[in-house]
Formats: structure tokens, C-alpha cells, sequence
């Protein structure tokens, strides 16, 4: 049977018919989507760059070439083909800074939704199954921490912890988590008076099994959609922490810092201030795009249109 | 409705003292010691650091500290600077006009094309109109404004020449602040080309400021409308024959404003986070670059003011957009 659904994606029913796969009904929807395919396309792409970065890069993101500094690109007059798009006011290759630059960005997203989904779905769980006066403790803090600009909370939070890349991922990632807690919690609350779990807990389900095994995986739905769009909101974030000079510190090619090291020559050096903008507002766009397919797909309630 | 006004406020009261509590918190755990940064290169000696130590209470166990600083913040006692020794709240006020006025216009940008947009988009469904609208919806959403900044300052302030790069207002004017707010001040101040000077400064700004809560609002009009125009009295109202203008116009854009203003509400605490980075690259002397120059100066009461101000400011539109919203749809009270 499992051979047949993977084959035709199909899975056999006791009768002898077929109904569509899980994945294959999501597909169907999402595929519908023109703009979450392309998204899709453009974030596969931009995974590929990102893991393949240093057999990508002509040259070392940290090269300087003294001799040819602030090269224009390619198509413009000055510019050679031994530097594509040009270089840095101190000679390094913005073709291979910008390459790098994706590993970042996407070690960024990756590392803030897997802390703040997992820490965001748990204490969404506890607070959904949590007696009354825990349920309301966590809502509140959560509302006390929703209370803050995340910007601003992440930027003191870095200030206090230091200016590091990895603190900055901390920071946006204990921000992003209170909507994950929401989400999670909302779902629990509808989902644990249904006819299943009280089936399941009847049968003699502990507490553990009931919130992880037999209500979670049917709260997943808004909690990918949430996931999507806070990777893109945790690369905007650690761009915006980098161009402050609280995230990602120089020489490191990550492209908020790259933007805010190219301030001063904005009226010299377009090239320098354009391209690592235009690779946050790509990479974002396509996630953004595919988000906005996953929920149309997963979830038909929100559906927008 | 007074069982729910209570009901909201009660929630308010606790999350304000967790919101004071963390902005105490995050100054106690902050790297190096207030005192020698407020000392700086000088130095100081060991009976000069007690006597700072103690004169701003840094010597007293934790829960004093935080009671003196409690009940200061319930009387409007933020501290005062380390840098300019100012009281925190004074500067706080005197800086506000600049964000407000900043922020009051992006709101307005934002609203002015992100309704009818959102509007157009509904209507036009599926049509040319409502892809080429909700596609820039969504590259406005996704922008890093602070690169979108540097974009309009090439173009407009370098290219064209159009714009001032920084400040409020050129060099050429003074005038002594009767609002705080530019746009009037220099008015009042009657010198002429002042009031242009001003709307020179503030319109890069103002449009950078407004991208994203301009596109989250054209998108949420555009779904509340989707939704209103499915409706049965809508159906009924275009049976009537009424014009398709008054049906969308009237009939339906009432409805769906209720969740369009409930996101302009909420978009309060974007426009500030936005204020930060907007207001930091066009040197706009507010509140976001304050708190930017400030954490980066390790002034400590400032930091740990302004967060709490700028919390509190989100929580209270917060809780008046709740009460507007209660008081707009009855069946969100009784919840």
C-alpha cells in the first residue's frame, strides 16, 4: 500500500477505491497558486545558493583586491567580467559576498523558527491544557512581550546580551514566539473538547500523549503558515539588526550589515547599496508568496480569496 | 458594556506592571556598570563611585529598587540621562512631536492609497487590476524599508535633487517650537518657504514610513471586502438595482471597515518599530533614533524609559482599539 500511494499518489481504500493522498490534496491547492510555485522555485533556488555557497563564489567573501576598489558591474562602463557586480569600497567581490550572504540569511530563518516554533508550540500546549490561573500566567506574559515593537525588543535585547549574530537570533526568536504560543493554544482550546480526543483520553491516554500525539498534529496547519511567514519576518529582522550594527558584525558578507557598510557611498556606488537590498527583498518576496499558498492550501478557512 | 471596559482593563493592569518590571530588568542585567559609563574615559575614585552608587540607589537590594523606580514611573519619574542629565520623560516629550507628526502622516499615506486600493483590488477580482495591486501589496509587505530608504535618497535626493537627505527643516529657518509640530510651526512662524521646507523634509520619510502598514492595509481591505461582498444583503441590495457604486461604495465598504480599522489600530506598534530603522536613516530627530543613539551610548534610564513609554503607548491604543471594536460589534462584548 505504501508503494501504491507513493506511485500514483493515491491511497487504496478497504473497498477497492482511491482517494488522494494527503499531500497530494495539498498539492493540488497549492499548485493552483501561480505566484506560491514561483516562490517555491525562487526559495529552492536561493536553498541551493546557500548550501553550495563556497563552490558558487568566484572568490573568497573576505578577499580584498586593493587594486580595483568600488568596480562597477559588469554592464556598466569600467566594470570587467572578472567582477560580475562589481566590488566594495575595500575590493571584495560583491558577487561572492552576496553568494554568502544567503547562508546566512537562511541560517537565520532556519535556527529562529525551529526555536521559536518548537518553545512556541510547547508552552502553547501547556497553556491549552494547563489549569485556568497557568493558562492565564502564560497569556499574560505573552501579552507583556506582544507589548513591545519587536524591533525595539530585539534591539535591547542584543544590546544587553552583545551585538552577535547569534544573539540577534535569540532576540528575534524569543519575539516571534508569543504568536506561536497563540496560535497553538487556540487550536488546542477548539480541538480538546472534540469527540477524538475524549475517545482517546477514555482509552487511557496519559497527559503527554493526548497534547503531542493525538491533539498536535491536528493544530499543524496554522502553525506551518505561521512558520513561513516568520521566517521571512526573521530575515527582515536580522537584515534591519545587522544595518543597525546590532546583528552580524564586518567583515561578516551578511546583507544587512553589508547594506549598512555601503551607507556612505549611496550617492557614489549604487551597486554597493542595491544589490544586497535587492537579494533581502527577493528571498523575503518568495517566501512571502509561498506563505501566502501554504495557508490558501493547508487552511481553506483563511483562505483571502 | 461596563462589564466589559472592566474586563479589559483588568487585563491592562497586570500587563503593565510585567512591561515596567522587564524594562527595570533589562537595564539590571545590561553589560558593564552604569556607573563607570557614566564616568567615561576620566575614571573615577572609589569614594566618588560609592557616592554615585548610592545616589542613584544601585546600592539598595533589587526589590527596593524596583519599588523607588515603580512608584517614580506612576508619578512620571522615567530618571534622568546619564548623557545630557535631563529627566527621561522631559526629553521623551520633547522628542515625541517629531514621531508623532512623522508617524501621523505615514498613517494618512497609508490609509489614503491603501483603502482604495484594497477596495479596487475586491471589486475587480481575478481582473488585471487586482494582480498588479495585490502583487505590489505584497512587495511593499516584504520590503527591507530600510534599504527602500536609501532607494528614494538616491533617486529623489541625489539623482533629482528633490529632497533634503536629512533633518526637519533646512538650515535657513528658525523659529521657536510652539507645537513641536513642524508642519504648524512653520506656519505660525509666517517666514516665508518655511512650511515648504518642512514638507521637503518630511516626505521621504512619511512614504518609507508608510510602505508596509499601506500594504497590510490594502490587503486586509481587500479580504474584509471579498468577504462583505459574498454576503446575502449584498446580493439583495444588487437586486434592488442599486448602482454597482453605491452597493460597493455604501453598502459594503461600511462592514468591512470594521477589521480594516482594527489593523490600522494594531499597526501603531509596526509604525514605531518602523520609526526606529526610518528615523535612525533620515536623521529625523524622534523617539526611534533617540532610543537607537541611546542604547548605542549605554544611557541606561533612557533605554529603559523609552521602552516602557513606547510599551505603554502600544498597550493603550491597543486597548482603546478593543474598546472601539466592543463597542462597534456587541457580539465581541459578551465574549
Amino acid at each position: 500500500m505504501a508503494d501504491a500511494s507513493s506511485q500514483t499518489g493515491r491511497q487504496v481504500l478497504k473497498d477497492g477505491g482511491t482517494r488522494p493522498t494527503r499531500f497530494r490534496t495539498f498539492w493540488n491547492s497549492f499548485k493552483e497558486n501561480r505566484g506560491a510555485v514561483m516562490g517555491l522555485w525562487v526559495f529552492l533556488a536561493f536553498l541551493l545558493v546557500a548550501v553550495f555557497a563556497p563552490f558558487l563564489a568566484p572568490y573568497d567573501p573576505s578577499a580584498q583586491f586593493r587594486d580595483a576598489t568600488l568596480q562597477p558591474p559588469v554592464w556598466q562602463e569600467g566594470g570587467t567580467w572578472g567582477f560580475p557586480l562589481g566590488t566594495d569600497a575595500v575590493g571584495r567581490d560583491m558577487l561572492s559576498r552576496l553568494i554568502h550572504g544567503a547562508r546566512f540569511s537562511f541560517f537565520v530563518g532556519i535556527v529562529v523558527v525551529v526555536v521559536a516554533a518548537t518553545g512556541g508550540i510547547i508552552i502553547g500546549l501547556i497553556a491549552g491544557f494547563a489549569p485556568t490561573w497557568l493558562d492565564t500566567l502564560i497569556m499574560r506574559l505573552m501579552d507583556i512581550i506582544l507589548a513591545f515593537p519587536s524591533l525595539l525588543l530585539a534591539l535591547v535585547l542584543v544590546a544587553v546580551l552583545g551585538p552577535t549574530l547569534l544573539n540577534a537570533m535569540i532576540a528575534i526568536a524569543l519575539v516571534l514566539q508569543p504568536h506561536y504560543v497563540r496560535l497553538t493554544r487556540a487550536s488546542v482550546l477548539s480541538e480538546r473538547s472534540k469527540d477524538y480526543v475524549i475517545a482517546s483520553r477514555v482509552a487511557g491516554a496519559g497527559r503527554a500523549r493526548l497534547m503531542f500525539i493525538t491533539v498536535l498534529p491536528n493544530c499543524l496547519a496554522p502553525i506551518i503558515v505561521q512558520a513561513a511567514l516568520s521566517f521571512s519576518t526573521a530575515i527582515l529582522d536580522a537584515a534591519a539588526l545587522g544595518f543597525l550594527g546590532m546583528g552580524a558584525q564586518p567583515p561578516t558578507p551578511e546583507w544587512g550589515t553589508m547594506l549598512a557598510d555601503a551607507r556612505e557611498f549611496v550617492l557614489r556606488a549604487w551597486w554597493v547599496v542595491t544589490l544586497p537590498g535587492i537579494a533581502i527583498l527577493v528571498t523575503v518576496l518568495a517566501i512571502n508568496l509561498m506563505g501566502d499558498g501554504l495557508r490558501d492550501a493547508l487552511d481553506p478557512k483563511l483562505k483571502r480569496s | 458594556m461596563l462589564k466589559f471596559f472592566l474586563s479589559r482593563l483588568g487585563t491592562f493592569i497586570p500587563t503593565f506592571l510585567g512591561v515596567t518590571l522587564i524594562s527595570f530588568a533589562f537595564i539590571r542585567v545590561l553589560p558593564g556598570d552604569p556607573i563607570i559609563v557614566m564616568a567615561g574615559e576620566r575614571g573615577l575614585s572609589q569614594e566618588r563611585y560609592e557616592a554615585l552608587r548610592s545616589q542613584y540607589g544601585f546600592d539598595q537590594p533589587l526589590y527596593v529598587q524596583f519599588w523607588e523606580y515603580f512608584t517614580g514611573v506612576l508619578q512620571g519619574d522615567l530618571g534622568t540621562s546619564f548623557v545630557t542629565n535631563r529627566p527621561v520623560w522631559d526629553e521623551f516629550f520633547s522628542l515625541f512631536p517629531a514621531t508623532l507628526e512623522l508617524s501621523i502622516c505615514a498613517i494618512i499615506i497609508a490609509i489614503a492609497l491603501g483603502l482604495p486600493a484594497g477596495v479596487i483590488a475586491a471589486v475587480y477580482r481575478g481582473k488585471f487590476f487586482d494582480r498588479a495591486l495585490m502583487s505590489t501589496a505584497l512587495i511593499g509587505y516584504s520590503m527591507p524599508i530600510f534599504w527602500w530608504a536609501l532607494l528614494l535618497i538616491i533617486v529623489f535626493s541625489g539623482n533629482l535633487g528633490w529632497t533634503p537627505v536629512s533633518g526637519r527643516m533646512g538650515l535657513l529657518y528658525f523659529f521657536d517650537d510652539v507645537t513641536g509640530f513642524m508642519l504648524i510651526d512653520s506656519l505660525l512662524s509666517g517666514q516665508e518657504g518655511a512650511f515648504g521646507s518642512a514638507v521637503h523634509h518630511l516626505i521621504l520619510p512619511s512614504i518609507v514610513l508608510a510602505t508596509i502598514p499601506l500594504a497590510v492595509i490594502a490587503r486586509q481591505t481587500r479580504s474584509a471586502m471579498l468577504e462583505v461582498l459574498s454576503e446575502d444583503y449584498i446580493r439583495t441590495a444588487r437586486a434592488k438595482g442599486l448602482s454597482p457604486g453605491r452597493v460597493n461604495g455604501l453598502h459594503a465598504l461600511r462592514n468591512a471597515m470594521i477589521p480594516v480599522i482594527t489593523v490600522i489600530g494594531l499597526s501603531v506598534g509596526t509604525l514605531l518599530a518602523g520609526a526606529i530603522l526610518t528615523e535612525t536613516i533620515f536623521s529625523w530627530p524622534g523617539i526611534g533614533k533617540w532610543m537607537v543613539d541611546s542604547i548605542f551610548r549605554r544611557d541606561y534610564p533612557v533605554v529603559q524609559g523609552g521602552l516602557l513609554m513606547i510599551a505603554v503607548m502600544v498597550m493603550f491604543v491597543n486597548l482603546i482599539v478593543d474598546l472601539l471594536y466592543g463597542l462597534i460589534n456587541p457580539k465581541i462584548r459578551k465574549r
